[in-house]
């Protein structure tokens, strides 16, 4: 096990109160492993991804819980202990590269750094590991493009380039932010099919965080589910697509239009909209949109049960497990 | 199962009884925002006790009817250079006459030329900015070339020299310094309306079918307005400033009438022997400065949407 | 046998980025290069590709936001080319616009009544009496509350506000609406409201949609035909399930290819492009495609194959054809 989340909790101090953008979260992520973590907005999949990288800002801060990363509690290490193993054992890509990349500096000066920042290697070993780095990452005419400057490239060569910068100390853990949302479907595709290729050959694991589930499908090992802070439902990728329990799961998947779906009929939708984060509604955040609400579920707030390695967040779900069911 | 009532029942309420709430008021927020700077509210007290000094004045000076302990202009030698007393609060300067009425006088000048000066430079570059930043291409190149010439010479320099064509006095120092500053709003107008041009709320209003003028003045300007109300509002502390150094200069108001920096021009040699002529007219003129630029920033907050608080 | 609402003939917007000192175009972006195709009244045509390709100029084109470099649009029958501002501005009751960003589409100094009522009162379209009435009609089309009327743009999600963009662009009853990815800045659960909503506006309304999207899954469900675009060109026009079911030019198939399937059963064998979408300054000669083809022939280099029709109403441009 590379890095275990223990009930984490991330809250920001705002003016008109205390919004808690991560509540109570746990989960793990083995080595080589992909784990996915979907979700819309508000539901705080980026604000995870920051609290573990230690890159919160105020007014943001980690309320309670452990970051275990191979036994070290990175939450509670100062930001220079972080720094040594930021882009050195654990990385991270944003999504928007355009702005992830210091427009004033060279590529090649901007992957060095981090090399020289946590390798011992002079100079010239770096850039060499460097074009290296380019052109495993796919780009074409490496040691000339090494050169350039962010805003010579494209959208998808820079989030290569951010790629390349992130894998060149080879991280155990990887965090990818969205990654391929800004980009075209096309360039989507070659990212992906790079994050394949790296985790074949450094054997890294992926936290990558998303809302498109079709990413999810085609990338990711093991699925989490957010909902407005909380884990809603958490398996592995086959198990969630195939057998969807939590009612908001499955309307997410309904309401996605499909490729291969002939029919004219109308998308499904999950009705209302994400709540106020500082203004929830009592007992289940999902309430108020879900179409199998129980009076039970206005008042308290569901536990995450396990049933056959399938974890889900929902009232339903613990009356069949009573019952000895594993599906509703 | 039963459905539960959604926690937009309260939305539903309101539908069913065709209820429209009353729109929001903007300057409320604004109101609300500025409020809670207490720095911004003492700058806008003094800006108000000193706005009502100058109207007080003006107006008993235009009835006929003498407010100020004595006449500001009525000179009596024999009572020259008398220290801060009962009778005189800031004393009387080298010609006689009550510094304290002097001061309350000049109010109304500083406050007037502030305002009229930045009224010019506002029109005339509001206008000029607007034409530039929608406009673009050579219209736009051809504007701010002039611009740039003019923001080449320092502002006093070109207010002298604006002064020396049009002639000693105050109204043509009220031209002076308006003529001077046209280009910094021209520019902060030029460079809001870029920002604002590409926002596809303008092309919806394009799209709708909005004549190019009202884009302009009902989409892009109320957009902007923050911006300039901020500059305007700081560019009356600088124009009360370069009335005084006008005046310090003696370019500005001509004798008898009090002004701030004319005083403090006069009372130059007399600072070992009568610093309180020269104290007094310089920390009325830091108080109105200091106001100004507190209101404006002030403002500067409250009309900002994004540092504004929701 | 539809009927042609608008006609478009080899549409072209190019973008001059440098000229010599005597003023002569050196760089050219050629946006928009030779489209041509019809859209039928009633219908939904789904106009898809990646960035650069062209399309959200062409969008532009269609409502007046730029001027065509050369080309006609007929409207009706009426080449809107040729018209001046003014008249120009007369056919905005006909054709209007859908945007993408909703935090940027509305004027955040106006009340979401005011932004419906706008394009009524200034286009003189109901006596003042009658204005309001509208205003909450359409209010209530898209989904919204009558006593929300007088709140302003930031009081309202992102989903709410395209509602409100949707209702400013029904107000003046238009026969085309060009919809610029209205979804695409949305939430997934929001999105599928809101084609809903596109949807049954326009069987209510009859309403013709070109509707522009990057992602073929959003437009299959949406479209009647669809065209795709590469780098200022059309490639590849069909009815929907055609193009679906059988795409011809490659970069089709590799875009159908590249969206990300729900079902992990259905793996599919993926075509993965080489290289980037090259730029559209100094366009290749020959297919404009050929450089991340494929299926790249000899003749692809040196010359530009055109679009025809290689079944019913299923057009190509490519050089397997």
């Amino acid at each position: 096990m590379l890095l275990e989340v223990k009930k984490m909790s991330t809250e920001f101090k705002l003016k008109r109160g205390v919004v808690k953008a991560v509540d109570d979260i746990s989960f793990t992520i083995d080595k080589g492993e992909i784990l996915a973590i979907v979700g819309e907005s508000g539901s705080g999949k980026s604000v995870t991804a920051l609290s573990i990288m230690g890159l919160l800002q105020n007014p943001g801060r980690i309320a309670s819980g452990e970051i275990l990363y191979k036994s070290q509690d990175l939450s509670k290490l100062s930001q220079k202990e972080l720094q040594k193993l930021r882009g050195d054992r654990i990385s991270m890509i944003f999504q928007e590269p355009m702005t992830s990349l210091n427009p004033v500096w060279r590529i090649k000066d901007q992957i060095m750094e981090s090399i020289m920042t946590h390798m011992n290697v002079s100079k010239k070993e770096a850039l060499a590991r460097t074009i290296e780095m380019l052109d495993t990452v796919g780009i074409p005419s490496a040691k000339e493009r090494a050169n350039d400057y962010p805003h010579q490239m494209s959208g998808g060569m820079r989030q290569r380039v951010m790629t390349a910068m992130a894998l060149a100390c080879e991280p155990e853990l990887l965090i990818a932010d969205e990654p391929t949302t800004a980009l075209d479907v096309t360039i989507q595709a070659q990212i992906l099919e790079l994050l394949f290729r790296m985790r074949e050959k450094f054997h890294m694991a992926v936290l990558l965080i998303t809302h498109d589930l079709g990413v999810v499908s085609e990338a990711a090992d093991r699925v989490i589910v957010m909902y407005c802070g909380k884990v809603m439902e958490e398996a592995d990728v086959r198990s969630l697509f195939a057998n969807p329990l939590h009612p908001y799961t499955v309307g997410l998947l309904q309401s996605i239009p499909q490729i291969d779906d002939d029919s004219d009929k109308r998308l499904y939708m999950i009705k209302g909209m994400v709540p106020n984060p500082l203004n929830m509604p009592p007992g289940c955040s999902f309430s108020d949109r879900c179409d199998h609400s129980m009076e039970r579920c206005t008042k308290e707030m569901p536990e995450l049960q396990e049933i056959d390695g399938h974890k889900v967040r929902c009232f339903l779900y613990e009356e069949a497990k009573e019952r000895g069911l594993s599906r509703k | 199962m039963e459905t539960m009532k959604s926690s937009n029942s309260d939305e539903n309420l309101l539908q069913a009884a065709e209820y429209v709430e009353k729109p929001e008021s903007q300057l409320k927020i604004m109101w609300e925002t500025l409020r809670q700077n207490k720095a911004a509210v003492v700058g806008l007290f003094i800006i108000g006790l000193l706005a009502f000094i100058a109207l007080a004045v003006w107006l008993s000076e235009a009835m006929g009817i003498q407010i100020l302990p004595y006449d500001p202009n009525y000179s009596d030698m024999t009572k020259s250079f008398i220290w801060p007393n009962a009778e005189h609060w800031f004393g009387t300067d080298q010609l006689g006459r009550d510094l304290f009425s002097r001061i309350l006088d000049g109010t109304k000048i500083s406050l007037s030329v502030g305002v009229a000066a930045v009224s010019i430079s506002l029109s005339v570059g509001v206008i000029l900015g607007a034409t530039a930043g929608y406009r673009g291409g050579k219209t736009d190149t051809a504007i701010m070339r002039l611009m740039d010439m003019m923001l080449a010479i320092p502002s006093i320099l070109l207010a002298i020299a604006f002064m020396a064509a049009l002639g000693k006095g105050l109204d043509k120092a009220i031209i002076a310094i308006g003529l001077v500053s046209i280009p910094e709003y021209a520019r902060i107008v030029r460079g809001s309306i870029l920002s604002v041009k590409e926002n596809d709320y303008v092309h919806a209003a394009k799209i709708i079918g909005n004549k190019t003028s009202r884009i302009i003045y009902k989409h892009i300007l109320p957009n902007v307005i923050s911006v300039i109300v901020v500059r305007a509002t700081l560019g009356i502390s600088s124009a009360v400033l370069d009335t005084a150094a006008l005046g310090f200069l003696g370019l500005g108001v001509q004798p008898p009438f009090a002004e701030w920096g004319d005083m403090l021009g006069r009372a130059r040699g007399f600072i070992f022997s009568a610093p309180y002529t020269l104290i007094f007219p310089g920390i009325a003129i830091t108080i109105t400065v200091l106001a100004f630029n507190l209101l404006g920033d002030g403002l500067l907050d409250a009309l900002d949407p994004k540092a504004r608080i929701k | 046998m539809s009927e042609v609402l608008m006609d478009i003939q080899n549409l072209a917007k190019h973008f001059v980025i440098d000229t010599d000192f005597l003023g002569r175009p050196v760089t050219v972006l050629k946006a928009v290069d030779g489209v041509s195709f019809a859209i039928n009244k009633g219908e939904a045509f789904g106009l898809v590709g990646e960035s650069g390709c062209g399309k959200t100029t062409l969008g532009k084109i269609l409502v007046n936001l730029h001027r065509p470099t050369t080309g006609k649009i007929f409207f009706e029958g009426k080449d809107l080319t040729v018209l001046d501002e003014e008249q120009r501005r007369s056919y905005c009751k006909d054709i209007q616009m859908i945007f993408q960003d909703p935090y940027a589409s509305l004027n955040p100094k106006m009340s979401v009544g005011d932004i419906i009522a706008e394009p009524i009162i200034i286009n003189r379209l109901l006596p003042k009496s009658q204005v309001e009435e509208r205003v909450i009609y359409l209010l209530n089309c898209t989904g919204l509350a009558r006593h929300q009327r007088n709140r302003y743009p930031h009081e309202f999600s992102g989903g709410q506000r395209q509602r409100v963009g949707i209702a400013r662009a029904l107000a003046v009853e238009p026969k085309l609406i060009v919809c610029d990815e209205p979804v695409s800045a949305l939430d997934v659960s929001i999105q599928a409201q809101v084609l809903n909503l596109l949807g049954d506006l326009k069987e209510e309304f009859g309403l013709t949609y070109l509707f522009i999207a990057h992602g073929l899954n959003v437009i299959k469900h949406i479209s009647d035909r669809v065209g795709v675009m590469y780098l200022g060109k059309l490639v590849e026009i069909a009815p929907k399930r055609e193009l679906y079911a059988n795409p011809l030019n490659p970069y089709t198939q590799a875009l159908l290819s590249a969206i990300p399937v729900i079902n992990p059963e259905n793996k599919k064998e993926r075509i993965i492009l080489e290289g980037d979408v090259p730029s559209p300054i100094n366009t290749p000669i020959g297919c404009r495609f050929c450089s991340r083809c494929f299926k790249e022939m000899d003749q692809c280099k040196l010359n530009e194959p055109v679009l025809k029709e290689v079944s019913p109403n299923h057009f190509v441009a490519c050089h397997l054809f």
